[in-house]
This record gives structure tokens, sequence and C-alpha cells, in this order.
């Protein structure tokens, strides 16, 4: 067991990192961009995201 | 364009992978002897190339456009926490990375741990050694792959991964101490703008979105991800300098 849960936790790092909200800003925003199919949408909405990360982070 | 992008990404973000895996070698080989260090280091290799000969071909067979939205997103995601990082890093809300700090960690619990030998070889010394380099280099395969896979060209990235081997190789066998004066920030800064700007670009693709130009719009896109990192580490010095002096 501890050794499945070591490998989740390795491809939880490896993919979501230190801020699980970022990740799942990131999905929201390409399925918006998907939704919209507007190419200005994911630049600005990874600028969202990074910003409030980084607020988050050096709080 | 893309070609120098596809290159220049793949070797940048090799070269950081490896300058850490080669301090990890290092620190095993000169505490627990260099037989078993390099023994971990050449059965990482292999379990690397296995893993990039068995996913390299299967990933040319995923129709572009889903293969762009899935690996634009996971891009993205790993961009943005590079560049996370890097941006915490230069504001000073992170410590920086210390090559040196890193090298004498591993190197004190690398000297403290037991002894246990199997066919010939220190069991401690050869999994430090096959550990750090298979993580980091699992990074580096993923990078050579999907850049490779959605540009139509793992030759190429592999190229750029490659050129990264040789000169870290090279420079680590010459003077065989951490690479302590490579600007490792500023390196992780440009990685993680470049894997964020390809995340953006192919995941939107992905998406069914038409960037303006085409191809010709990525340098746009890279613009806009440096002006952004630039304004938000200003952003957060600034915040920073605030809470020093209240």
């Amino acid at each position: 067991m501890s050794r499945i849960a070591a490998f989740g936790r390795f491809w939880w790092e490896f993919v979501v990192g230190d801020d699980w909200v970022a990740a799942l800003g990131v999905v929201v925003a390409v399925a918006v961009t998907a939704a919209l199919a507007a190419w200005w949408v994911l630049p600005l909405a990874v600028l969202a995201v990074l910003y409030v990360s980084l607020q988050r982070a050096a709080q | 364009m893309s070609a120098v992008f596809l290159v220049l990404s793949a070797f940048l973000a090799s070269a950081v992978e490896m300058v850490e895996a080669l301090t990890i070698v290092l620190a095993a080989g000169i505490a627990r002897g260099w037989r078993s260090a390099l023994t971990g280091v050449g059965a990482a290799t292999v379990a690397l190339a296995a893993i990039v000969a068995a996913l390299g071909p299967a990933l040319t067979l995923v129709p572009l456009r889903d293969l762009r939205l899935v690996v634009g997103t996971l891009l993205l995601l790993f961009g943005l926490q590079w560049l996370r990082k890097a941006i915490l890093r230069a504001s000073g809300f992170k410590a920086l990375h210390d090559e040196d700090a890193a090298f004498a960690e591993e190197l004190a619990a690398a000297r403290a741990a037991g002894r246990e030998e199997r066919a010939g070889i220190d069991w401690y010394g050869f999994t430090i050694a096959f550990k750090g380099v298979l993580l980091e280099g699992l990074e580096v395969a993923f990078i050579v792959l999907t850049f490779g896979s959605t540009q139509g060209s793992i030759p190429l990235a592999a190229a750029g991964a490659a050129g990264a081997l040789v000169l870290v190789g090279g420079v680590g066998v010459a003077v065989r101490a951490p690479l302590a004066r490579v600007p490792e920030n500023a390196v992780k800064f440009a990685v993680g703008i470049m894997l964020t700007t390809f995340g953006i670009f192919w995941s939107a693709e992905g998406a069914g979105v038409k960037w303006p130009g085409s191809d010709a719009s990525l340098p746009g896109v890279l613009a806009f991800v440096c002006a952004s990192s630039a304004l938000l580490v200003a952003q957060l010095r600034a915040r920073r300098r605030r809470l020093a002096t209240a």
C-alpha cells in the first residue's frame, strides 16, 4: 500500500506540484477556451492563475 | 522559429535537470565509490531509453489535435510550476537553489548511511545514483517526447537534450564538483517561460482555437508571457519591500 501511495504521490507532485489550485485553474482555463474558441482567453486566464497562485504563495 | 524554440527548450530544461542529477551522482560517487554510482547511472539511462523507446512511437499514433490538447495542458501545468518558483525566487519570496548546499547535504547523507553490498556493488550508492538520474531524467524524457511529438520531430528535441548531456556531463567529468556557477534560477526562469508559452499555444490549438497568423503568433505569446512574468516579479518585489518596511 505504501508503494502505491508513494507512486501516486510521485505523479501528483510531478503533474500538480505545490499548488493544486493553480493546476485546477489551468484545467478550467483550457475548458473555457474550448467552450469559447477564442485565442485571447487562455493567455489572460493563465496570467490570472499565475497571479493568484503567486499571491497565495507570498502570503 | 518553432524548431529553434524546440531545441533551445529541450536543451535548457535538460541542462537544469542534468545539473541536479550530476550533484547527486557526484555525492554518491565520492562518498560510496564510483563503481556503484556509475552502475546506477547506467541502469537509469537504460530505463530512460526504454521509456522513450516505448512511448515515443506510441505518441505518434495519437491524433495531433488530441495530443496537443493533452500535452499542451501538461506543459502548461509544468511550465507554471517552474515559472511560479522562478518568480518567487527572483522576488525574494523563496531562497535561491544552492547547488553547493545540496551537494553537501547529499554527501553527508551518503557518508552516514550503512554499507550493504550486493553483487560487489554498494547498494546505497547504486540506489541514490539510479533514483537521482531516473527522476531528473523523467522530466527530460517527458519534455523531449511531448515537444518532439507535438512539433513532429522527436529527433530534434532529443538533439537539444543530447547537447545538454554532452555539455553538463563533460564539464562534470572535468571539474568533478557540483556546477554551482550555473545561473540556475535564470535558466529555470527561461524554461518556465518556454514551457508556459508552448503550453498556452498547443493546448489552445488542441481546444479548437485558431491563432491569428498560425505559428507566427508563437513569438507574440512568448512576449506576453515574458512581460507578464516581469510585471509579476516587479509587483512581488514591491510587496516584499513594503513588508520589510512595515
